[in-house]
């Protein structure tokens, strides 16, 4: 990455569009822009959280690891495909919004609109893959496994 | 330490775009509830002010809103928890009351939601869940709901007729509530037909018919502690429970897609409070903003099992004449929601009632009403157990 700007905001570039400029998770947009969907696992107290924290509520530690999460079988809990988007979601639509859980973490997101409506059903096995958008903007949709 | 009464209950009607501005929307509802108690603002010790911001143009409406109605020079305190607002500002009214510290206090609840777009207005109520994590993937209220209506469906085997049910009770007392935005009579057959414009999705499951309105509007609930609410009125209505909770809002954080457990763990607390259990009301205001959410408030509130709602709603035991009257003023889906007044419209309404004053959808002799109001995503859960 080259030398951080003074105000590191590389959080600006997640999603179709972000409400967030700085994180003290910012790596997070590193690692996407390495194929990798992280979240971030207290070891102390032994909690994996997704979507990443920069702090433990439980210990007050802030030294968090990250762990790949790119790679982990998931289970469809809910979804929901939207016919309207707020603004600045007008060109995704329709999409996907769905909820896949890892067991020891749950991924919020959106399904890959390459996934037929007839196949998806809740409880199918899915993953995370990071996903590239125009404007060199980044998120993770969830693919059929 | 005594009791603590409501004294006073007003609302305004709750409209598609209110012509006037936020402090005059919000004279309407305190003219009614001042009205109603008989007094005076001099009788008022302190005001709270309920509403969600980022509608609002108007920095700190709290004090503005005070001078307006007349409660100047005494202390307003702006509380905001989204839809469930004037819920919570009743339980911060109640302790101020209870402290000792004012003898009276009115909960202003208002929302002027016309004064942008509903595209915005989506936008910003989408935004009362986790901008930095899930809002990027472009969410809105209506989905987040829908979610739980297909986890519901799979789980249990809610179907859409189930949920349609419910709206057909709305709006069955929403054309008798003058003050209710939608007033049109809708039955199944509108609910379920594909022509119907209520039958155009919105987020799979939930369909047009599902969604409750926005709309602007004010309530006001004017409460006073047990001396000076016996000596300003005839038939108080007394507060006797309260529960308030909170939880996660990012949904990856949550245990369960088919309840609230913000609004289990309020309902858990104002039954304890009030030493009742849900057998012992005799009606209910939920918060409808979706079918799918007064389907898992009878859950969530005990009126029926998890995934027993629907059981509810087909032996029409929510209606007028059943065992656990519902909504039966139509509900958010026909009154509107205007975020900040709602759960002082929802109480306005359960005072009536035990008042006996209800008119046309008056409840059978009612001792004990509960008010459920939700705000967000089920990021705060507010019950409140009133009896007379
Ligand atoms: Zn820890």
């Amino acid at each position: 990455m080259g030398k951080k700007k003074e105000i590191d905001d590389r959080f600006k570039k997640f999603g179709t569009k972000s409400f967030t400029l700085t994180s003290k998770v910012n790596d997070f947009i590193d690692y996407l822009e390495k194929e990798k969907v992280m979240g971030t696992k207290c070891k102390d107290c032994n909690i994996n959280f997704f979507p990443p924290r920069a702090d433990c509520a439980s210990c007050l530690k802030s030294d968090l690891e990250w762990f790949d999460a790119t790679n982990d079988t998931g289970e469809l809990v809910t979804f929901s495909k939207m016919k309207y988007g707020p603004i600045g979601f007008e060109k995704d639509l329709p999409y996907t919004i769905a909820l896949v859980d890892f067991g020891d973490y749950k991924i919020f997101g959106r399904i890959g609109k390459n996934i037929a409506d007839k196949d998806i059903q809740i409880g199918m096995k899915m993953k995370v893959k990071v996903n590239k958008l125009d404007n060199d903007r980044i998120n993770y949709i969830f693919e059929k496994i | 330490m005594g009791k603590v009464g409501i004294i006073g209950v007003g609302q305004s009607a709750f409209v598609r775009a209110y012509p006037g501005s936020l402090k005059e929307l919000a004279f309407e509802g305190y003219k009614e509830a001042v009205k109603d108690a008989g007094i005076t603002a001099k009788d008022i010790g302190a005001s709270v002010v309920c509403s969600a911001p980022e509608y609002d143009k108007q920095r700190s409406p709290a004090g503005v809103i005070a001078e307006y109605l007349g409660l100047n020079p005494q202390p307003t305190f702006y509380v905001e928890t989204l839809c469930s607002s004037s819920s919570m500002g009743l339980k911060l009214a109640y302790s101020l009351v209870k402290s000792g510290l004012h003898d009276s206090v009115a909960v202003i609840g208002i929302q002027k939601m016309s004064e942008i777009s509903s595209a915005e207005s989506q936008e910003r109520m989408g935004r009362g869940t986790d901008i930095q994590w899930e809002s990027p993937f472009g969410t809105m209220m209506p989905a987040y709901y829908a979610l739980f209506a297909q986890a519901h469906m799979a789980k249990y085997g809610t179907t859409l007729e189930d949920l349609s049910l419910i709206r057909v009770k709305s709006s069955t007392y929403g054309p008798l509530n003058e003050k209710a935005v939608f007033r049109k009579s809708l039955n199944l057959e509108n609910l379920t037909s594909p022509d119907s414009r209520m039958t155009a999705p919105i987020a799979s499951p939930l369909r047009v018919g599902d969604c409750c309105a926005n709309a602007d509007g004010s309530s006001c609930i004017i409460i006073a502690n047990e001396e000076k609410a016996k000596a300003l009125s005839k038939n108080p209505i007394w507060i006797l429970g309260l529960g308030a909770a909170t939880n996660s809002v990012n949904l990856t954080g949550r245990k369960i897609y088919t309840g609230l457990p913000a609004a289990r763990e309020a309902a858990k607390q104002a039954y304890e409070m009030a030493g009742i259990s849900a057998k012992d009301v005799d009606v209910a205001e939920v918060h409808d903003c979706f079918t799918i959410a007064e389907m898992m408030a009878y859950e969530d509130l005990g009126f029926a099992n998890p995934g027993k709602g629907k059981e509810l709603i087909h032996g029409k035991e929510t209606y007028k004449e059943g065992s656990i009257p519902v909504n039966v003023d139509g509900g958010l889906l026909s009154k509107g929601h205007p975020i900040g007044a709602t759960g002082g419209s929802q109480i306005r309404t359960i005072v009536q009632q035990l008042r006996g004053e209800a008119g046309e959808i008056q409840v059978k002799d009612p001792e004990i009403g509960l008010v459920h109001n939700i705000g967000g995503v089920g990021l705060y859960g507010n019950v409140t157990i009133l009896g007379r």
